[in-house]
């Protein structure tokens, strides 16, 4: 049906018998004059790059403190956005953080897209026993708020990297799931993969060629959409200090531990969050674009 | 509606056994034995089986689950090992403080994304209309526990008008939303509280308004001559159950989920008091207090259910 639309979109589009394009060239289309998107995506770009080339461009080292300038205003001397509570230059950490949340935000989205996207496609295409098997053990899942389950796993698992990369990649998990099982159950009652059966296809081909083809875009976008939570929750895991163990620069735990000095630099004191409001506005907007541009329902 | 009804009432009891299971194995994510941590260093072997009896911890791990559910089902959710009260107790008291103003916020939200999205509903593209969807982004964008800091600078810092943490000097026994002084400790936590399920709610109102709008009886209302405002009135009847749902989910988001908020403003709620818990590695006060929040969390959206089928007489899914 989704399909349908789309061409006669593309067909209205482009009246003077233009060549019909293909679904992604569509999407692309709609992308390319979606500037808000576009804008922020390079933002995202922009983020990605910054932290993967920290080393050479964190104008300080993240980690050397120092007692003779701590906690300095913005603009002072060489410490651009000023110093922490131990006299660290804060827009490095800032560069250097970065790493530890945006790797929050992405890894267990796609871990969670692994693990959920196969089950939710067992579920919607086995069916019967199988998918109520699977379902409602994930309606358990969704029985807690999604910040309780993370601070019920990470509180009693304790801090860590991987720890917090089991916790979100728990957490996020049945929603992912959710959303394969839903669009493979419809896919699946199609007439096209009735079709397909008919004229011979092996249940394998089926699935590979026919259902998951097109389970891909729901999930993608739903996905997407994650990353900004992944990121939020991350970062409150880290504020409470069941993230990255100091001193090893995160967002949510320069937060937590700058929160004590705002008497003295209120301002510094805030940046670490506005990182992290950047980036979560950036992947949310972005994901709406591209939910608006590959035509999925939200 | 009433099968619908008990059917739904049924099916929430393989929920809320599913959740005490996920509650149960809490403990045993929980590095290191739990005998050991309720033991001196310098125990000996026959003290340490002694106690792993006493707790039934020496039984096979199902047995041991009837038992602790057992308990649970009782109100007995073990002792706090910091403290040494009673879970049940401790929880019971924070609650009514978390209660309190995820309630007071879910009210305020509603109130606000209520009338900002019927109005950019109504005149979608408008200035209105730009302005909740800016919100709406902020809302689900904003890490809650940022605002907090940055409205505790603004307001207690910077300005001075209002306390930056706590619940006043009478604590929380005599706390009270009457008495102003008492009731500014609230403030902050409120607002801080409000702004994501305000960006939720109100764009829950206004795509479900739109969605209403677009269907066929509108049509028919605006063929026979109904005015605008008339027909918004229809529109926001039709699309309540909708935002009365979404109302609900976020309410029992802000309860379970209050953890950050409490701890930036030391409110004592159930969210300080799983902080505390985290920070003291204190596993049964976290257990008992994350089994009480999760099945409250499931009764709310058992109730949303409920009222939804009372609301809507199209409901009826039996």
């Amino acid at each position: 049906m989704a399909d349908l639309s789309l061409d006669t979109s593309g067909v209205t589009a482009s009246p003077r018998g233009r060549r019909v394009r293909g679904y992604w060239a569509n999407v692309w289309n709609r992308l390319r004059y979606d500037y808000v998107t576009l804008f922020f995506l390079t933002l995202i770009i922009l983020i990605i790059l910054t932290v993967i080339f920290a080393p050479w461009l964190a104008p300080l080292d993240p980690n050397k403190s120092s007692m003779a300038y701590r906690l300095k205003p913005v603009f002072y001397k060489q410490f651009m956005l000023g110093t922490d509570e131990q006299g660290r230059d804060i827009l490095s950490r800032l560069i250097y953080g970065g790493r530890t949340s945006l790797m929050m935000g992405i890894l267990p989205v796609v871990f969670a897209t692994m693990i959920g996207g196969f089950f939710g496609v067992l579920a919607g295409y086995a069916g019967g026993k199988l998918n109520m098997v699977i379902m409602r053990s994930m309606d358990v899942f969704f029985a807690f708020p999604s910040v309780l389950l993370a601070v019920a796993i990470s509180g009693s698992l304790g801090g860590g990297l991987i720890n917090q990369l089991i916790t979100l990649t728990v957490v996020l998990t049945p929603p992912l799931c959710r959303v394969a099982e839903t669009s493979t159950s419809q896919i699946r009652s199609m007439d096209f993969v009735d079709a397909a059966r008919a004229s011979g296809a092996s249940t394998l081909s089926i699935i590979f060629r026919h259902v998951l083809i097109n389970v891909v875009s729901p999930v993608f976008v739903y996905a997407s959409t994650l990353i900004s939570a992944s990121i939020l929750l991350a970062s409150g895991l880290s504020f409470l200090g069941l993230g990255v163990s100091p001193p090893t620069p995160d967002w949510g735990l320069m937060l937590s531990t700058l929160r004590q000095s705002i008497y003295v630099q209120p301002l510094v004191c805030a940046l670490p969050g506005v990182a992290i409001l950047i980036t979560s506005i950036a992947f949310n907007l972005v994901s709406d674009g591209l939910r608006q541009a590959m035509d999925v329902k939200a | 509606m009433w099968l619908y009804a008990a059917r739904r009432l049924l099916m929430t009891i393989p929920i809320g056994l599913g959740v005490t299971i996920i509650c149960f194995t809490l403990i045993y994510l929980a590095p290191g034995d739990p005998v050991q941590s309720l033991l001196p260093p310098d125990a000996t072997a026959s003290d340490v089986a002694m106690l792993r009896a006493a707790y039934g911890l020496d039984k096979p791990i199902p047995i041991q689950y009837l038992i602790w559910l057992g308990h649970a089902v009782t109100g007995d959710l073990g002792t706090s090992i910091q403290t040494q009260r009673p879970v049940l107790e401790e929880v019971t008291r924070a609650l009514s403080n978390t209660i309190s103003i995820a309630v007071i916020s879910t009210v305020l939200a509603f109130a606000i994304a209520l009338t900002l999205g019927v109005i950019a509903a109504y005149r979608s593209g408008g200035i209105v209309d730009r302005i909740a969807t800016g919100v709406a982004v902020l809302g689900i964008s904003v890490p809650s526990f940022w605002l907090g800091v940055v409205l505790v600078i603004i307001f207690a810092v910077e300005l001075g008008w209002l306390p930056a943490t706590g619940m006043g000097s009478d604590g929380s026994e005599n706390f009270s939303f009457l008495h102003w002084d008492q009731a500014k400790y609230a403030i902050l936590p409120i607002v801080t509280m409000t702004l994501t399920p305000l960006g939720i709610i109100m764009r829950t109102t206004r795509s479900s308004i739109a969605e209403v709008l677009a269907q066929d009886f509108i049509q028919t209302l605006r063929a026979k001559g109904l005015g605008k405002l008339a027909i918004m009135r229809h529109a926001i009847w039709n699309a309540m159950p909708q935002i009365l749902a979404m109302l609900g989910l976020q309410l029992g988001y802000l309860i379970g989920g209050s953890i950050l908020i409490e701890t930036i403003f030391t409110w004592p709620g159930t969210g300080f008091l799983l902080n505390k818990a985290i920070l003291t590695r204190d596993i049964p006060l976290l257990q008992g207090t994350i089994l009480v929040l999760a099945l409250a969390f499931v009764a709310i959206n058992l109730l949303v259910d409920l009222v939804q089928t009372v609301v809507d007489p199209r409901i009826k899914r039996a």
